[in-house]
């Protein structure tokens, strides 16, 4: 048995500040919970990186098939009215 | 700190030096890659510790020995190391078990010297002492996987537990070069942590489903410099480049 079968793979996700959101950095693999936790903090949040830490076990993601992205996908292209690109914003509203 | 405290800040400075070494070695050759970097920045934070509580020890000291010329500079009877952190790594379960060792002691003896008289010992300790219960943590967590996980990882676990159980002893044998810090309210007593040390370990040990080997001999004698065979093997490597380039820089 290989290594990658016998320890399942994580996905790391780092808040980088106060106030934003989870992002997605990496993956990598561990036994369980607790030691994904540990492994994420030392091989991503070396340099300072991080406020707050979530592993997510890979095999829990559901993700979209590749050959479906015609039909997710492909539909937004040409409704650019859903785009907020015609409407004047006063300047006072500063940065959206 | 008073001058007499400098040998003992000195053999703190020698556990953390030696320690940090020996870990340095698993770099490139950990079992996994999430376990390559956790613990060469475990090495990285006692090497850090080390150059704090070196540092200290020249300027007290007054006689122009810097960091580099007391981690590098001198012959091995002067370095006052516990044995346990110049023993070989073995396998990966004697180096975890090491380190869980020595980091639950550390960390009982950081949070005492948290609230020293002494503000330079105390700011180090502070620093220290969140170090010390990441390393604690990790390493505790491993103790238990291996102790509780196939039949191999527990028998290697019992192997390490015999081999280093003799090693322990030596965290609680009082320093005679910190007799008189400790008087003073500097330096913490260490005979009087084990109690703490123990039920830690007990502790996990118990979650690990490993029986702590009944209490043996304490093996002693690196406080005095009187070292194991292991550590001249160690000092050459680890001095090779200022003894070969003094004062190299890069």
């Amino acid at each position: 048995m290989s290594e990658a079968e016998e320890i399942p793979l994580w996905e790391v996700f780092i808040r980088p500040r106060n106030g934003l959101a989870h992002r997605h950095c990496g993956s990598l693999h561990a036994a369980d919970a607790e030691m994904a936790l540990q492994a994420a903090r030392d091989v991503y949040t070396r340099r300072g990186e991080g406020l707050s830490v979530w592993v997510i076990p890979s095999a829990q993601i559901v993700a979209s098939d590749p050959q479906d992205r015609g039909a997710l996908f492909d539909p937004a292209d040409d409704k650019i009215y859903r785009h907020p690109s015609f409407y004047n914003i006063p300047d006072d509203v500063g940065h959206m | 700190m008073p001058a007499a405290g400098v040998a003992a800040l000195i053999g703190l400075a020698d556990d953390h030096l030696i320690l940090g070494h020996r870990l340095s070695e698993w770099c490139g050759h950990a079992p996994m890659l999430e376990e390559d970097l956790a613990m060469p920045n475990i090495a990285l934070d006692l090497i850090g510790q080390a150059r704090a509580l070196y540092s200290y020890a020249g300027d007290l000291e007054g006689a122009g020995r810097d960091e580099d010329a007391l981690a590098f500079g001198r012959m091995e009877r002067a370095y006052r190391n516990l044995l346990i952190c110049e023993l070989p790594n073995g396998d990966f379960a004697q180096t975890m078990l090491r380190q869980f060792y020595f980091a639950s002691f550390m960390q009982l003896f950081w949070q005492e010297a948290e609230r020293s008289s002494d503000a330079t010992l105390a700011a180090i300790a502070a620093k220290a002492v969140k170090e010390a219960q990441y390393h604690r943590r990790h390493c505790a967590e491993w103790v238990i996987r291996l102790g509780d996980g196939t039949d191999e990882s527990a028998r290697r676990m019992a192997e390490a537990m015999a081999l280093l159980a003799p090693y322990t002893g030596e965290f609680f044998i009082a320093d005679p070069e910190a007799c008189g810090a400790v008087e003073a309210g500097i330096w913490p007593d260490t005979q009087a942590l084990q109690p703490a040390w123990q039920a830690d370990v007990e502790q996990v040990f118990a979650a690990a489903k490993l029986v702590p080997p009944a209490s043996v001999y304490a093996q002693k004698g690196g406080r005095s410099g009187l070292h194991t065979e292991a550590m001249g093997h160690l000092l050459a490597q680890l001095q090779f480049m200022q003894r070969s380039f003094p004062d190299m820089t890069w």
